[in-house]
């Protein structure tokens, strides 16, 4: 047996012992998985357990070093780890910005005393970070932003206004994308900076969104003074740190839908929809809607796996990232308007303990936005054309 | 196991695709199909590969093979694929070979995998009777008569069981037309009275048979696998040629498109290239996607065949209709943004869309395996 055939057996009896049943059942909203932060609270009992014994082993991030509070695995093992939790559907112990954006810049841009502070805080829940990319008038032209940045001894003084900022009501800190030269080329004056969120001067103001739900911000910065030593990687080379930091959301936002988790789609549709004497989703129409969803579904989860070897083996294309934003994001689309067919009345439904305050609907609402943030699916196709295919002037 | 060629499948790969992009280019299947070849392949080509192991590929090393696996057969197909070579790889060498060696009893096996693994005998696999691949509906009849079996029905798309020296025919020896259950495998010679086999020139320039059989008289030494149990080992092959006709369809997608981009940068109308419209940028990155999303489907496909072919028939179900839609949509692509040209038999796109048609229909469609993939859902 070679040593991953046995980390495996170990990991999967492990995850066996340690995972609570209630931490096994899919998500059906944000508030199914812990978000750590400063003013954190456990949504339940099995989720402070879960995240504790998670937290203990160093697998919040398996794949961090372990002097940052990660689990020091390879990525080999490391996807070991992400199919025994996939296999009896467990949640994801810590939901973080610095997971899953923050932390793979700093460990690619962030000196060594930005890794010491940020990280270890990142791997054991303690902080919460919200990104500060778009502006009112920076939208898919994201390098064209606003937020100004200026020098005033050791500090900057930052001034301007956010938009679309995740949880910045709930986020400890912010890293942020601000001018600190406003006579360069629009990319070439942009710097990346951390501060924190109880700094004088910073603002926020929820959204109200077609879901009814407000999980985005406005965010506005008066007079904001940062030290200069918070700015990560090059001042005015932040562009750089901000694209490579994209290619990570936009990775993590491909993999937002519930992939072969919990029931078939089908055999929830035919929930409400009903069956036929063989056993048949009784719309043949949906019935093979449902079918070639879950082919194409199929499919993604083998291309998010093969995008992760090739980017181990040194072979992964950097813009790839942008293809797996576009489709998973579309396919996701895909999945809620097939769950809001089926569930036909059921799911039209908006306030009633019967549909968990309409659960299903206000779901479906939220996915509209997949195609939209972290990059447009017209900005991924055009990042495709131009990076991938080399298409002129695109 | 990552899912991507190892080094060694990628030396397979590489010396697969040198011979194939040399000594069969598109131009050679013009050349056959112009040139009515009563073969449809080249025997010389056929030799070539024999002796660089390919024909043998899936067989054991005790029978004159290499013993490799269903993802060095799919890499072989991809450049198959990529020049629409034709050639019974797929019959012969996937299918047949696979059959055998799993099925097969020692004699079987003595007597016909070697010289499959040297090219010298070609073998096909006569599944499909009606206009659509449905394996449970099978109704060729074999009666129990003598020391034997009578065959009597008709087989249809043969993949080259024009040229085939030995069929291997699933029949029904028991239930009835339906059932999964009650079929049985058959050794038959070509030759063999009362049987008829009629070429089938198709819309690709590949080639196929109609076979009829008339009370052909069969021995019951030449039963493959078990009476009444043929319906698993069928499946089993049949998934392995799914798998393998999934590859090809990946190397033809990736071919037409790999043209179309090209053709998208040098053609230049309103005084630009027409690739910097925006409308074809989105669709050419679309279809990029497309087909990178389901090279990684057929692949975990074709590792699953190898891993454990008993649980692998919901990748393959996935990676064949994925492949099949992925495959319809690139040839469609192509042929619209070459414009006119697309439309001329002198330009080669037109030839990928015919091969990507009956690649579709090969061991059933995007549907068919779409609703494969429900019923084992459970809806």
């Amino acid at each position: 047996m070679s040593d991953l055939d046995t980390f495996r057996r170990e990991t999967r009896a492990w995850l066996d012992a340690n995972c609570p049943p209630e931490m096994r059942k899919p998500m059906t909203s944000d508030e199914d998985t812990f978000w750590g932060g400063r003013n954190a609270k456990f949504a339940s009992e099995p989720q402070r357990v879960w995240f504790e014994r998670m937290r203990d082993k160093g697998w919040t991030v398996p794949h961090w070093p372990k002097e940052y509070g990660g689990g020091g695995l390879d990525g080999e093992e490391a996807k070991i780890v992400r199919q025994e939790m996939a296999a009896i559907g467990a949640r994801q112990p810590l939901t973080s910005f610095g997971i899953s954006m923050l932390g793979p810049a700093l460990l690619k841009y962030g000196t060594d005393a930005q890794k010491k502070e940020h990280l270890p805080k990142i791997t054991a829940g303690l902080i919460r970070w919200c990104q500060g990319y778009s502006e009112p008038n920076a939208g898919s032209d994201l390098a064209s932003l606003q937020t100004r940045a200026e020098s005033d001894g050791n500090d900057y003084v930052i001034n301007g206004q956010k938009i679309w900022t995740s949880y910045a009501n709930f986020a400890d800190w912010i890293f942020c994308l601000v001018r600190t030269d406003p006579s360069a080329k629009k990319h070439d004056g942009i710097s990346f900076i951390l501060f924190d969120m109880t700094s004088k001067g910073v603002s926020t103001k929820p959204i109200l969104l077609i879901s009814g739900k407000s999980p985005f911000c406005e965010t506005f910065f008066d007079n904001v003074r940062v030290p200069k030593s918070h700015v990560v990687g090059t001042v005015n080379r932040g562009w750089d740190v901000a694209k490579y930091l994209l290619q990570h959301e936009r990775a993590m936002i491909s993999g937002m839908g519930e992939r072969g988790v919990g029931r078939p789609l089908g055999q929830v549709a035919a929930d409400s929809v009903g069956s036929d004497e063989q056993g048949r989703l009784d719309d043949a129409m949906l019935r093979g809607q449902i079918a070639s969803f879950e082919v194409d579904e199929a499919a993604l989860s083998a291309a998010a796996e093969r995008m992760v070897d090739l980017n181990k083996a040194g072979q992964g294309h950097p813009a790839f990232s942008s293809a797996m934003k576009y489709y998973g994001t579309e396919l996701n689309k895909r999945r809620y308007e097939i769950l809001m067919s089926a569930g036909g009345i059921d799911a039209l439904e908006w306030e009633s303990p019967r549909s968990k305050e309409g659960a299903r609907p206000r779901a479906w609402l939220r996915t509209k936005a997949n195609s939209i943030e972290g990059g447009t699916s017209e900005v991924m196709l055009g990042i495709v054309a131009k990076r991938i295919l080399d298409l002129p002037g695109a | 196991m990552p899912l991507l060629l190892t080094e060694e499948q990628s030396m397979l790969r590489d010396s697969a695709r040198g011979l194939i992009s040399d000594k069969a280019p598109v131009a050679h299947l013009r050349k056959l199909r112009d040139g009515r070849d009563a073969a449809g392949f080249s025997s010389e080509l056929w030799a070539t590969f024999a002796e660089m192991g390919f024909c043998g590929l899936l067989i054991p090393e005790q029978f004159g093979g290499s013993g490799l696996g269903c993802v060095e057969a799919g890499i072989v197909m991809e450049e198959i694929g990529r020049t629409l070579m034709p050639a019974p790889f797929l019959a012969s060498s996937v299918l047949a070979a696979s059959a055998l060696s799993r099925a097969g009893s020692d004699a079987q096996k003595s007597e016909h995998l070697p010289k499959i693994a040297a090219g010298k005998l070609l073998a096909a696999l006569a599944v499909d009777e009606g206009a659509k691949h449905r394996p449970a509906q099978i109704a060729l009849q074999a009666t129990r008569s003598g020391n034997g079996f009578k065959l009597s029905g008709a087989k249809a798309l043969v993949v080259d069981g024009h040229a085939a020296g030995l069929l291997i025919v699933a029949a029904r020896t028991a239930g009835s037309s339906g059932d999964r259950d009650g079929l049985t495998l058959f050794l038959v010679d070509p030759k063999a009275r009362g049987l008829t086999v009629e070429r089938t020139i198709m819309v690709d320039a590949h080639n196929a048979a109609r076979i009829t059989f008339d009370n052909v008289e069969v021995d019951a030494d030449h039963v493959l696998g078990e009476v009444d149990g043929g319906g698993a080992l069928l499946e089993n092959v049949l998934n392995i040629g799914r798998g393998a006709v999934a590859s090809e369809m990946v190397g033809l997608s990736e071919e037409v498109f790999g043209r179309t981009v090209t053709y998208l940068k040098d053609r230049k109308q309103f005084g630009k290239a027409i690739g910097e419209f925006q409308a074809l940028q989105h669709r050419a990155a679309q279809l990029y996607i497309d087909i990178e999303i389901t090279r990684a489907a057929v692949l975990k496909a074709l590792q699953a065949l190898d891993t454990d072919i008993e649980k692998a028939a919901a990748a393959v179900a996935v990676a064949k209709a994925r492949a099949g839609t992925t495959a319809t949509r690139a040839v469609q692509e192509g042929v619209q943004m070459h414009g006119g040209m697309g439309m001329t038999d002198q330009f080669d796109i037109g030839l990928f869309m015919k091969r990507a048609r009956v690649c579709e229909e090969l061991f059933g469609d995007a549907n068919f395996h779409a609703d494969q993939l429900a019923r084992a859902k459970g809806y």
